[in-house]
């Protein structure tokens, strides 16, 4: 295994702070709305859990935007 | 099935709204303003003898055989330089006029040998049908003189030959050169009796000729002929087909002979190349019957194991058992499918029916995952549709073209000789790019800006592009207005105009002077016409589809969307990659783009095919890996690709297809990704199936079946196998009947049908009620959904950082003689030009790291390292190394990284952090892959 590979839920955990990242610019409540209907649209919903399931444990890494994002999914 | 032989019009075709009318042997032709008299003869059927005229090239007046007489002028001037005119009486026949002709042709015979029986040309042959038209019947002056005919062969380029003693130096070979494709590698030297075509006083494989095949096709005689012309002779029947290589979708005729290709042609009327080709098309072709072709199914149990080879049904049955397994075990969401964009749209359009209703889930991906989804993603956003906005004929009114990420002269040639074409005629050139690139400077083209950035700045180079529009009023206000939702451009206004987006603030990100952002940004928006056509260095970043609206906004707000001539243009890669997406092969939609959560959408394929369909997404690709690894994914169909090759971060690809119980490949060959399979379907060229390709412009193409499927079974024959032992009924007689029902189920494809195709040749989607020819040029009157839409795109700097250990940006893309992967041209004559792969570096790089051109150097980054020789190349800027990804034992892909878009997941290829050392061994990596190329491809073959 390479030194760079990651596990599974980091791999999520990163895609959606870039997520999160990708709509920074936009007002707050118009940004988590719009990450929230980006991961609906293009994750399944067992990825979807599995970060919700990451969250429930503490939810390290994960940015505040994707959080509250994550929390409108759930 | 006739030989087509195409009607030669003589001279260009001219296209001008007025027309003369003139007399020609007594009857009266109306032709448009321009034409030449030759050409008006033309279109009556008047046949007036040529030498060094042909249509694809201007007229150069030099064989003086196509004389004319014309009443009230003296002499006999040319036909073919000659324009018609009003009221122009001409003569093409009389005696004065046969026995010029006559004489003409004796001078040229007397220096040409007459070997017509064992010449490649016989049968076409122009020198011998002029001999025969004019009425030669002797040549009184003997051979005793000086003559040209012990001059030597030139058969260094592995697909044709020049035989400069048949040569009648014509200079159709030299024009076409120039003209159509823009190389400018050959040229007449020497003057009066000594001139002769030269590829640059070297050879031909010597030259900076590209092997398009233009001159080839151009030549008149037996000069340069195809070295499989002269091994099998003349075709006997041609089908017309569509290229399998780059997204250009180049039409051909295959010219057979029964079931052998002798030569690949291009199609004078083809939409995307009108008569053009490159090395790849014209002549790479081999590759379909090569001799490790698989032919037969075969299966293994583990895949450690040899093949065994089985028949279609066992194999079937096998699979479909394997998949059952799999779904029992793990649920049904365990399963899924990549489909390929080297496969027909209908192909792929049974493979995500299999899918969503076989499989019952929505994994189901394509290798657009790896390329162009952020195309997909940030034109659907701004436009509301997923796929660029013109014709390829667009750029010919072009004023100002911008090339951001993209090497058109190596992946997309023919393409690219028409945009140089518009070039050498004054449009202006802004080439955004971190190597510099051929078309920096080349023979006649000359970018007026080059933006060498660094790689991984794109959207911050976007930004200050706009910056400089928006602050020096320089946005069209009245188009935005009437065409875009204003107050979205506002809100994007008043970000872009932040000073953190200025040419002098982004200056140390991106590299470029503040100076020349400033100067290209005017251009753009005030130049005329602009188009933006780019590539995978605009895709394949972790900001990919941000830059994609960047770019977009950058269209909208200078008005360039829905005119000829401007437009945001993306290069395909894949000759069918629109089509797979077209297809709906992505994990999150239907065919035409509609997500699978509409429930209006789902009813529609739900009321056709008979079953519930999933209304949630499925896996991308990277996911599927990931959850093979640490989930439940455990079985893989993978049609015509080869991941383990081709996508990024190997040591991820192949740890999770290793992860999986069973993997299904279909290919030509036992690729990279089948060291991993369980089960392997021999897959079909595109010479032994119909169907349909869509190319970058939305042009949907047919194929056409030249020779049966080499295992029996085109590829949409394979799926439709495999689905009816998994218990899943398509019935289909024909791939027209899938077509059929695509548009059935896509109103963007309503009017599609095969019968249109043949009429029309091709036609570019949307093609329905409200286009029933197709749309060549979308969004002219209004966007598709509707007022355009502005997106900010904030510049976030990619997590990959260079540092003490990894100090150098490396990126990488493909060369002209390669495609992809390889599978197809290294398995021709294209390996002499690129026979391995090897990192290029600048000067000075190599320099402080020791380093000589040659040398063999490791290439490491944090996910793996590899070995390959260096090229040393002033083409990079210091601190970037480039290399391809064409040779499996290579390894490219072993140094890149799983970062990826932050949209779409499109892996983030342009930028790896990497180290570059001298070294004198290959990786451990490439030791083990050479190892296991030969172990887990053994095959215990049946007994006939």
């Amino acid at each position: 295994m390479s030194e760079g590979s990651s596990s599974a839920i980091d791999r999520l955990v990163r895609m959606a702070n870039q997520i999160a990242l990708a709509f920074q610019a936009q007002p707050q409540d118009e940004a988590v709305s719009n990450i929230a209907a980006h991961i609906k649209s293009f994750w399944t919903p067992k990825m979807r859990r599995d970060v919700i399931a990451h969250l429930q444990a503490g939810g390290a890494d994960v940015a505040p935007l994707a959080r509250a994002a994550f929390e409108r999914l759930h | 099935m006739a030989l087509i032989r195409e009607i030669d019009q003589g001279t260009p075709i001219r296209l001008a709204e007025k027309l003369v009318t003139l007399t020609i042997d007594g009857e009266r032709v109306s032709v448009p303003e321009g034409t030449s008299v030759m050409a008006a003869a033309m279109t009556m059927g008047t046949k007036i003898p040529k030498l060094c005229a042909t249509d694809s090239l201007e007229a150069f007046g030099s064989c003086r055989l196509c004389l004319v007489e014309i009443d009230g002028r003296r002499g006999t001037p040319a036909s073919c330089t000659t324009p018609a005119e009003e009221g122009m009486v001409v003569h093409t026949q009389n005696a004065r006029l046969a026995k010029l002709r006559k004489g003409v042709m004796e001078l040229y015979i007397s220096d040409h040998p007459l070997d017509c029986l064992t010449c490649p040309a016989n049968g076409d042959c122009e020198l011998e049908d002029m001999a025969g038209a004019v009425g030669l019947r002797d040549v009184r002056y003997g051979k005793d003189g000086v003559n040209h005919l012990d001059a030597l062969k030139d058969d260094s380029n592995p697909y044709f030959t020049f035989d400069e003693s048949k040569c009648i130096v014509c200079s159709r070979c030299v024009r076409a050169c120039e003209e159509v494709q823009g190389t400018f590698a050959l040229t007449i030297q020497g003057r009066g009796f000594d001139s002769k075509v030269s590829p640059g006083g070297v050879d031909f494989m010597s030259s900076e000729c590209v092997s398009c095949g233009a001159c080839v096709q151009a030549c008149p005689t037996a000069t340069l002929s195809e070295k499989t012309i002269i091994e099998h002779g003349q075709p006997d029947h041609s089908v017309l087909t569509t290229c399998a290589y780059c997204g250009v979708g180049c039409s051909f005729k295959a010219e057979m002979k029964g079931e052998q290709v002798v030569n690949m042609e291009p199609w004078k009327a083809g939409g995307a190349n009108e008569g053009h080709s490159c090395v790849k098309g014209r002549f790479a072709w081999g590759y379909a019957t090569a001799k490790d072709r698989i032919a037969k199914p075969m299966i293994r149990a583990e895949i450690t194991d040899p093949w065994r080879e089985v028949s279609w049904d066992e194999a079937f049955r096998y699979a479909a058992s394997e998949f059952k397994r799999i779904q029992g075990a793990y649920g049904k969401d365990s399963i899924g499918a990549i489909t390929s964009s080297r496969c027909t749209n209908e192909e792929v359009f049974v493979m995500q029916k299999l899918v969503r209703m076989g499989f019952g889930n929505n994994n189901v991906d394509t290798c657009a995952r790896v390329c162009h989804s952020p195309t997909g993603y940030g034109l659907s956003k701004t436009f509301g549709t997923s796929a660029g906005t013109q014709d390829f004929k667009s750029v010919d009114d072009s004023d100002v073209i911008m090339v951001i990420g993209a090497n058109p002269t190596d992946a997309h040639p023919v393409f690219a000789s028409r945009m140089k074409k518009r070039l050498r005629q004054g449009a202006r050139l802004i080439v955004v790019d971190p190597r510099k690139i051929d078309l920096v400077r080349s023979p006649h083209v000359k970018a007026d800006y080059h933006l060498p950035l660094l790689p991984g700045t794109n959207v911050a180079m976007i930004n200050a592009l706009a910056y400089v529009i928006v602050t020096e009023g320089l946005a069209n206000e009245s188009y935005v207005r009437e065409r875009c939702d204003w107050e979205d451009f506002q809100t994007w206004a008043r970000f872009i105009a932040q000073d953190k987006h200025s040419p002098e603030a982004v200056e140390q990100l991106t590299g470029v002077p503040a100076v020349d952002v400033r100067a290209a940004a005017r251009l753009y928006a005030t130049g005329g016409k602009a188009a933006i056509y780019y590539g995978l260095g605009v895709t394949e970043h972790s900001q990919g589809s941000t830059m994609v609206m960047g770019m977009a906004n950058l269209a909208m707000a200078t008005g360039n969307v829905g005119q000829r001539g401007g437009g945001v243009n993306p290069l395909r890669g894949q000759n069918n990659v629109q089509g797979a997406c077209d297809m709906g092969s992505f994990p999150h939609e239907f065919s035409g783009y509609r997500h699978v959560s509409d429930d209006s959408t789902r009813d529609t394929f739900e009321s056709l095919w008979g079953v519930r369909l999933d209304n949630e997404p499925g896996l991308r690709i990277p996911n599927m890996l990931d959850e093979a690894q640490y989930g439940d994914f455990k079985g893989l169909y993978v049609q015509g690709e080869d991941i383990a090759q081709s996508d990024p971060d190997t040591h991820h690809v192949t740890a999770g297809l290793s992860a999986m119980e069973c993997v299904i490949v279909q290919d030509l060959f036992l690729n990279e990704t089948a060291k991993f399979a369980h089960v392997f379907f021999p897959g079909a060229s595109f010479l032994e199936k119909d169907g349909t390709f869509t190319n970058a412009e939305r042009r949907i193409n047919r194929i056409r079946r030249a020779m049966k499927p080499m295992a029996g079974l085109a590829d949409w024959e394979v799926t439709l196998g495999f689905a009816k032992a998994l218990g899943v009924e398509m019935h289909y007689n024909h791939p027209s009947e899938i077509m059929d029902e695509v548009t059935r189920l896509t109103p963007t494809f309503r009017g599609v049908s095969y019968a249109k195709l043949d009429e029309l040749g091709s036609v570019q989607w949307p093609c329905n009620d409200a286009a029933p020819q197709g749309t060549p040029i979308m969004h002219v009157d209004r966007f598709v959904r509707g007022k355009g839409k502005f997106m900010l795109t904030e510049f976030t700097p990619t997590d990959e950082r260079t540092g003490p250990r990894f100090p150098l940006l490396l990126t990488t893309g493909r060369i002209l003689s390669q495609y992809n992967v390889g599978a197809q041209t290294r398995r021709t004559a294209n390996n002499v030009w690129h026979e391995e792969d090897v990192l290029e570096i600048h000067p000075f790089d190599a320099e402080t790291r020791g380093i000589k051109d040659g040398d063999l150097v490791a290439l490491a980054s944090r996910s793996g390292d590899v070995a390959m020789k260096a090229c040393i190349s002033e083409r990079m800027q210091p601190g970037v190394v480039y290399t391809t990804f064409h040779h499996p034992n290579s390894g490219a892909n072993v140094v890149t990284t799983d970062y990826s878009d932050w949209a779409t997941n499109c892996p983030e290829y342009k930028v790896t952090a990497v180290q570059v050392r001298r070294t004198n061994h290959w990786s451990d990596w490439q030791e083990k892959d050479r190892e296991t190329a030969v172990s887990m491809r053994r095959i215990v073959h049946a007994a006939e």
